[in-house]
């Protein structure tokens, strides 16, 4: 049982900085703290030893499956963290005079370019810090877009299936959310988004394939319904795995986007950021976009603040999470044009073999196939009482992370699967044959499910009390 | 399921009890039950005013939240401070010590379109 | 290179499991055929040994880990190996956002000991478990502050960095709330109490305040937190991590949230990003703060654990009425600055603030000494950054240090008129006296 940090008894004495100018230090006590921070001084073995117990008390991509659907859990190479961690990259002041930084700004200008290509967008910025961050930005850019067209468009539909990000992003950005009852597939019908389309709609936000890991084969009638009604469209793109090299957002009519670099393009997850989410424009929003962008003047590159007066605004400081934009161009380099559709390819292959093999288990709300993740629903399946959550937590004792659980809200006891391209066939077997040996415990010995996991270093915990009485510190 | 036959409910299982001028406004035990253990509420200020079916409080478990509607128009004057701080009173006792607040009645007739208990009993079953 | 572990075989008898002769018929089942597109425009991939070939080619254009004297926010500090070594734990960096508690106790604790540290650290109740940067964390402190007190107008001092004042600006623009500037003294630097008298009233929702300053100046933090409080506003100070080892903590001054730019509690400088933002706040404000929080808690054998808590404030329940949209955050930023915490303990942290101040004032003393050299503000108490007017060539300062390999001092003639003579200077512990020599040397020298 670890301690936690602050029950461990001081154990260092020994200085850790030298200091060879004259010590002067003199602060008025008007400005100095009156109590040392509770934070022990500790040995360097002792800290190590914490938290290198602490890590392996985690399951992480690089020891387990991680079947998450919506997450795109593949493998991150580590080359990536390799040369985003040399120094050449590392230690660099944001505010070095340009000329001492042209390789990072090189990086930011090839990365975009290629975004572009991938998604068939014309423009990016890569400022926002995170999908939901991108979200914000893009919707933003959608009300300065009507306003510069001094239209009042108040409101943005949003289905039932989308991400929770969705709907808090449109209220951030001061827009109203009217929701789009999706198919039992979780497709969007052209009819009923006729239904409640008014002239105050600004946009619709969608991703594709859906949350359920169908493809909206309506999207070309879609687009053309919002773009003749003067509206816009929104893609969320967690789910960009599915269609690289195979169908570009930008094609089907996208006008505004985001990218997850930590989901589609190999990048860390690092137990919950950083992530990264550049937003894609086509080129009539361009001036719109959060300045700088890098520009290329015959061969030098620079930071261009030139549309700052048109930009919605700073969205954070400098220029974009640096270390995970050079990641993801990284990995674009190393697998190549070539290489992104195959993995999208393989991420559909992978997650249709899934779904054909526990057809016949569990139910498919969205049908016998699927693009790079499907969604199937517990209810029927399973024994006496015992719910996804059960099968979930039951999965932990055979090693595997849970998949996605109660995701999306319009299909009871959801589970989200998708497995990525970055897995073998074998390991595929094996997770279909202990997913499937859980569904039988679930019959058989229902309590052994109920009460998992029991093989992790705590069993369920107390939420309850997590929340009525939090301990949030030490 | 406890649904005390002396007071009044709305469709949203909010349950409603007047004393003078007064109504007491809480969830009934069917919702409490639904929503399993409660971590949190949030309640309206003591002067808002609200419209009849207007949000004016949340309810909160670990996974989920839900919005609570105003049986009646009026001005909030009183809130149960104590489930702010044990919002279990919510699961433990509904009717009593889990009351949510007092609104003042602004109108006689909104009294009407709340149900009995027994029409409640039915429109849960 | 290609990271798929499957076999042509193996892909083949997953097609056939499907019931599709090639992946062409499995697209063509669900893929508009309007929409398909056959492949992309990119190079085609290429090998690791290439990759760093390509790579390296990049970096030699950058000039890097040289003596830096520019802060604005990002700052060379040192990062002791020990905080590489444990971000660089693949069970903490491949790991995913700790949802399922029981196979991610390694993520929780850690982040439940940094939340415990930047209480420490600010003397506040509560700390979330990280934002995007400092200029998030001020723009949702400000949104925070207008969601729980319903007014519409905040108070920001003009000092605060310019970015940050950006950023709040964006995330504010379409809630309709005015945002008033307050002057600072142009003496001294210091936010203008009577500017801040006169500006606030019942309406204002908070009062935010830098210290030290964008210009590096230290404020009177509880002056101004007292005048908050009169008005029935909140107070918001934005402060450097690195200074709360000594100075006097915004708990201890009466702040209601603090926010701030992690990066200089262990993590490099990185272009400006990846980083991370702080938040704490008073109890009062737990259930309204933005982000994640871990709690302590039980499993039902009795052992402690950790788990993600409050999520019923996040968007993937309330959605619309979330206190924010945030998802993914800054966990492996936030882990460096707990890992750099741990190996600093509290001794450390006073060690750190104590170099950088020594480091600071003797560069200051001897900068002063510089013919056309003059401090911009008089009296001023700062901590690690200082500005000075000078009659020197601007520009030729820069280009003569970069000759040597010196990232000079920032000019601020982007801050305006006033400072169009003026330069911003950065010392922190990592700069060696003859460095700090140096520098004066060569600035001597200019005309």
């Amino acid at each position: 049982m670890n301690k936690i940090l602050n029950e461990i008894n001081s154990d260092r004495e020994c200085a850790i900085f030298d200091c060879d100018v004259e010590r002067d230090i003199a602060v008025d006590d008007k400005y100095k703290r009156k109590n040392n921070p509770n934070i022990p001084d500790l040995a360097e073995g002792t800290v190590i030893r914490h938290y290198t117990a602490l890590s392996r008390k985690n399951y992480a991509l690089s020891t387990t499956f991680y079947p998450l659907g919506s997450c795109t859990m593949k493998y991150n190479p580590v080359i990536n963290e390799k040369i985003a961690s040399c120094a050449k990259f590392a230690e660099v002041h944001p505010l070095q005079p340009e000329s001492t930084v042209q390789g990072s700004l090189e990086i930011m200008f090839e990365l975009e370019k290629a975004l572009c290509e991938i998604s068939g967008m014309n423009n990016f910025t890569l400022q926002p810090a995170a999908g939901a961050h991108g979200e914000h930005t893009g919707l933003l850019i959608i009300a300065d877009y009507f306003k510069s067209r001094k239209e009042k468009r108040t409101k943005i539909i949003v289905p039932d299936s989308a991400h929770g990000t969705n709907p808090a992003s449109a209220n951030l950005s001061g827009f109203e959310v009217i929701s789009l009852k999706s198919e039992h597939d979780g497709t969007l019908s052209p009819d009923k988004l006729k239904e409640i389309l008014t002239s105050e709609v600004a946009c619709i936000m969608m991703t594709n394939p859906n949350t359920l890991g169908v493809f909206e084969k309506h999207i070309p009638e879609i687009a053309e319904i919002m773009h003749a009604n003067g509206s816009l469209l929104y893609y969320d793109g967690a789910n960009l795995n599915a269609v690289m090299g195979i169908a570009r957002p930008g094609d089907m009519g996208f006008d505004v986007m985001h990218i997850n670099l930590h989901k589609t393009f190999s990048t860390p997850h690092g137990g919950g950021g950083p992530g990264s989410g550049p937003v894609g424009v086509k080129s009539f929003l361009k001036d719109f976009l959060p300045v700088p962008t890098v520009v290329n003047e015959n061969g030098i590159f620079k930071l261009n603040y030139k549309n700052k007066k048109t930009s919605v605004g700073r969205m954070k400081a400098f220029y974009g999470n640096f270390p995970v934009l050079l990641k993801a161009l990284v990995y674009i380099k190393s697998i190549g044009g070539n290489g992104l559709k195959e993995a999208s390819v393989q991420a559909n292959i992978n997650a249709n073999y899934v779904l054909n093999l526990l057809k016949d288990k569990v139910a498919i709300p969205a049908g016998n196939v699927c693009t790079h993740e499907f969604v199937l629903s517990s209810k029927g399946s399973l024994g006496d009482g015992v719910r996804t959550l059960d099968v979930a937590k039951r999965l932990l004792d055979y090693g595997y992370y849970a998949p996605t659980i109660y995701f999306p809200l319009i299909v009871e006891e959801a589970m989200m699967i998708e497995p990525t391209e970055t897995e073998s066939k074998q390991t595929l077997d094996e997770f279909i044959k202990v997913l499937s040996g859980i569904i039988d415990e679930s019959k058989n010995n229902p309590e052994l499910v109920k009460n998992a996991p029991s093989k992790t270093p705590v069993s369920r915990l107390n939420e309850v009390e997590a929340a009525r009485n939090p301990k949030l510190r030490w | 399921m406890n649904i005390p036959s002396n007071l009044l409910y709305a469709k949203t299982h909010e349950w409603a009890k007047k004393e003078g001028n007064k109504i007491y406004v809480g969830i009934t035990d069917h919702a409490q039950h639904e929503i399993t253990d409660i971590v949190h509420v949030e309640l309206p200020e003591v002067g808002k005013k609200f419209k009849k079916n207007q949000p004016c409080a949340v309810v909160e478990s670990v996974k989920s939240a839900f919005d609570i509607y105003s049986p009646v128009s009026g001005t909030v004057v009183e809130i149960n401070d104590a489930v702010l701080s044990s919002p279990e009173l919510i699961n433990q006792s509904p009717y009593e010590k889990g009351f949510f607040f007092a609104i003042e009645l602004e109108s006689e007739n909104d009294l009407k379109d709340l149900m009995s208990s027994q029409d409640y009993e039915n429109s849960i079953k | 290179m290609n990271y798929i572990p499957v076999s042509k075989q193996d892909k083949q008898k997953m097609l056939e499991v499907i019931g599709v002769k090639n992946e062409d018929e499995l697209f063509s089942k669900q893929i508009p055929e309007k929409v398909r597109a056959s492949k992309i425009n990119l190079s085609d991939g290429i090998s690791e040994l290439k990759v760093l070939e390509l790579f390296k080619e990049y970096g030699l254009k950058n000039i890097s880990s040289a003596v830096c004297f520019r802060g604005a926010g990002i700052y060379d500090h040192f990062v002791p190996a020990a905080v590489d070594e444990i971000t660089g734990r693949s069970d903490f960096w491949t790991a995913y956002t700790p949802y399922q508690a029981e196979a991610s106790q390694g993520t929780l604790q850690a982040i439940f000991e940094y939340q415990s540290m930047i209480c420490e650290l600010t003397g506040l109740d509560t700390s979330n478990a990280s934002m995007y940067d400092g200029a998030t964390a001020a723009a949702e402190a400000a949104l925070l502050a207008v969601r729980t007190s319903r007014k519409n107008k905040i108070a920001v001092a003009e000092t605060l960095n310019p970015q940050y004042i950006e950023v709040i600006e964006t995330y504010l623009k379409k809630q309709n709330v005015k945002i008033i500037k307050i002057e600072s003294d142009e003496k001294t630097g210091i936010v203008s109490i009577s500017d801040l008298q006169n500006k606030t009233d019942a309406d204002t929702a908070c009062v935010m305040v830098q210290s030290p300053n964008f210009f590096g100046v230290v404020e009177d933090m509880q002056s101004l937190s007292d005048i908050a409080k009169s008005k029935n506003a909140l107070f918001a100070a934005v402060v450097n991590p690195v200074t709360l080892g000594l100075f006097k903590t915004p708990g201890e001054y009466g702040a209601d949230i603090a926010v701030g730019e992690g990066q200089p509690l262990g993590n490099k400088m990185h272009l400006g990003g990846s980083t991370f933002g702080f938040m704490a706040v008073k109890k009062s404000l737990e259930w309204k703060m933005p982000g994640r929080v871990v709690g302590k808690t039980t499993d039902k054998n009795g052992r402690t654990g950790f788990v993600l808590t409050l999520q019923s404030r996040e968007q993937h329940i309330r959605r619309e009425k979330a206190t924010s949209n945030i998802c993914t955050n800054s966990a492996l930023n936030a882990l460096a600055a707990c890992a750099y915490t741990a190996v600093l303990g509290k001794s450390g942290l006073k060690e750190l603030a104590e170099t950088n101040i020594s480091k600071a004032r003797y560069a200051f003393n001897k900068i002063k000494n510089i013919e056309g050299f003059s401090p911009l503000f008089e009296n001023g108490i700062f901590f690690n950054e200082f500005v000075f007017k000078t009659t020197k060539n601007i520009k030729k300062i820069e280009k003569e240090l970069l000759k040597k390999g010196i990232i000079g001092p920032l000019s601020l003639a982007f801050c305006g008129k006033k400072y169009k003579d003026c330069l911003m200077f950065a010392v922190t512990e990592k700069r060696t006296k003859n460095e700090i020599d140096a520098l004066v040397e060569i600035i001597s020298k200019v005309k």
